[in-house]
């Protein structure tokens, strides 16, 4: 790995060659791809479903939903913080914008526009507050999970005098909302939710910005050493609250995917999943101390994820198996980060 | 405590860049530093000597413009300034290597090397990094400097300390660096390590650049220094240069002499 050679020497005799299985062991997703591909031929092979045209579309939706989640999420984790409040905001967005429209005649895409502002906003308070205070994300976005978790039931009850908002259908402008949210594209044969191809479409941006632009070169150094990002002139502030706005916008787009989906909006949407974003975060080789992750990574974590939640139904197992084996998935991930990181040899 | 009698007039190399004449720092009612003269010129490296609490730290941040000068003159190439900022310092082109470098040990070689200045081309939101350009600029600038990396993608994490403090010098001076102020970046490394990176000291010397090396161990000064500044409890004990001086000598009176040999009568009694 490392040679000084000074002229006239020979290299450093402590150095070992580094062999090309490690140098592609190196890469954070390296992992969960492995592990996607033992858990698609365990599903294909063991159920009769799992490979049918309609399954495949079934896990890939799953998927992309968390997907897209789990990608921001994971550029967040990049940089050193959580979001918890994740999951509650793709609720959050859908009922604004069945309230604004269903209740108060809302122009659609105005009520979308105004809805994703509003996450976004979310978002900027988020990190503003951790910027500003230095209080763990952990906590911050535990308030403004409950906050709107308690905002989405008590204000949907509030204006419908339901815990759902239906009749989306019946609002000016919703097939061509569903067009580009909700649509369905056959491929190959099958017919592929048009979510599968935001979510592609989200990894590949995410990728692009962490890998190949000076944002991503910030997110990485602002989670794996704050400090050393602040003596370079990195603009820490102004990257943090981005990347919680990022999580928000994320959630605004799964909250926007879900609602012309089914056209109803669950009061519920989205609470308790805010731990699987960063499970597959975390299973996409993300380090939970920040600094080190990848999108692809997490965009395979959430590919897992939808196969073993719709494998399990199609294998007829007790559905409650999913959230043990999504323990010990994540248990075996962060073992595997940290053997990974050694054989790296990275002296943190 | 000694005089500063033993100064002599150190021969000039080089007009200074960086001067400071009579300067002095106060903090509140604390005197840290007073009346500290001194000077580096391009292609000369300046030792600041002391023990802890000498007033090291104090000199260093004024220097680098952490905290301004309360008293005296700091004159950037004969002209006066007063950095109010370490930004003022840094486009000055006076650039400050700190001990915790100021670098990511899981991010790459080359990224650590262009964090915060990274290459860019495009507008915008669609500008993207030049990494190719970034990798072979990472790995000719460092070979500058004798450093041969096999891989500029390793993390920064895994070369060792004295490679770790050459790479930080090495961005410095990529940077624009005219003056290179290095605090203490030897103390945390072991013999041969401490040796790699002065030896990157002389290179950085010998490519043009002053250097104000800050250190309390006079055995790593005193190999590549030209001229040593002593202080003590915020004064001078005089600059020398390399002619008039022994290490001995430099380490008596660093240690404060007499109390030295005090302090040797009693160990052996005991």
């Amino acid at each position: 790995m490392t040679v000084l050679t000074t002229p006239g020497t020979a290299p450093d005799e402590r150095l070992a060659r580094t062999h090309p299985l490690v140098r592609l062991l190196r890469r954070p997703e390296i992992g969960a791809l492995v592990a996607a591909l033992v858990i698609f031929v365990y599903f294909s092979a063991a159920t009769t479903s799992f490979l049918s045209p309609a399954g495949v579309a079934t896990w890939l939706y799953s998927a992309s939903l968390f997907g897209i989640m789990a990608v921001a999420v994971a550029m967040l984790m990049i940089g050193g913080e959580f979001d918890l409040s994740a999951g509650a905001m793709t609720g959050t967005t859908g009922l604004l914008v069945g309230a604004f429209t269903t209740q108060w005649g809302m122009n659609l895409w105005f009520a979308m526009l105004l809805a994703l502002l509003i996450a976004l906003f979310v978002g900027a308070f988020n990190g503003f507050l951790v910027v500003k205070t230095g209080i763990p994300s952990f906590i911050v976005t535990l308030g403004t999970f409950f906050i709107l978790q308690g905002l989405n039931l008590a204000g949907t009850k509030l204006v419908t005098g339901q815990v759902a908002i239906q009749g989306m259908t019946l609002v000016p402008g919703f097939d061509a909302g569903k067009a580009i949210f909700g649509s369905t594209i056959p491929v190959l044969g099958v017919s592929l939710k048009v979510s599968v191809f935001w979510w592609l479409g989200i990894t590949a941006v995410a990728s692009w910005l962490l890998l190949r632009t000076r944002y991503g070169n910030w997110i990485f150094a602002i989670g794996g050493q704050l400090q050393s990002a602040v003596q370079t002139g990195v603009p820490v502030r102004r990257t943090r609250i981005g990347l919680f706005m990022g999580t928000a916008a994320a959630g605004w787009l799964v909250g926007m995917l879900s609602l012309f989906d089914v056209a109803t909006v669950q009061a519920t949407t989205g609470i308790g999943q805010e731990f699987i974003y960063i499970i597959c975060a975390v299973v996409g080789g993300c380090l939970l101390t920040g600094g080190y992750g990848s999108a692809i990574g997490a965009a395979l974590g959430a590919l897992i994820y939808g196969m073993i939640l719709q494998g399990i139904v199609f294998a007829q197992w007790d559905n409650n198996w999913l959230k043990a084996f999504l323990g010990g998935m994540l248990l075996l991930a962060v073992l595997v980060n940290l053997s990974v990181r050694r054989q790296a040899g990275v002296r943190a | 405590m000694n005089a500063a009698d033993g100064t002599t007039a150190a021969p000039r190399t080089a007009a200074p860049v960086l001067e400071v004449r009579g300067i002095g720092k106060v903090y509140g009612s604390v005197i840290a530093l007073s009346d500290i003269s001194t000077s580096v010129g391009a292609g000369e490296v300046l030792c600041v000597l002391g023990d802890n609490g000498a007033g090291k730290s104090t000199l260093l941040k004024v220097l680098a413009g952490v905290h301004p000068h309360s008293s005296g003159e700091l004159l950037l190439d004969g002209a006066a300034v007063r950095f109010t900022g370490p930004r003022l310092a840094l486009d000055a082109g006076i650039a400050t290597v700190y001990q915790d470098l100021a670098i990511v040990p899981l991010m790459p070689v080359w990224r650590n090397f262009f964090l915060g200045a990274e290459l860019s081309a495009g507008i915008g939101p669609f500008s993207r990094i030049r990494v190719a350009e970034m990798r072979a600029i990472t790995l000719a600038q460092l070979g500058r400097m004798g450093i041969d990396l096999r891989d500029v993608d390793q993390p920064i994490g895994t070369l060792s300390g004295g490679e770790r403090q050459s790479v930080a010098i090495a961005r410095a001076i990529y940077f624009g660096a005219r003056v290179v102020i290095l605090d203490e970046p030897t103390s945390a490394l072991g013999v041969k390590q401490a040796g790699v990176v002065l030896r990157y000291v002389a290179q950085a010397r010998d490519h043009g650049l002053g250097v104000v090396f800050v250190t309390h161990n006079p055995h790593h000064a005193y190999p590549v220094g030209d001229r040593f500044l002593v202080l003590n409890r915020g004064a001078s004990l005089g600059e020398f240069d390399r002619k008039g001086i022994t290490i001995d000598e430099l380490t008596r009176l660093m240690a404060g002499g007499a109390e030295l040999d005090s302090l040797a009568r009693e160990l052996e009694r005991g």
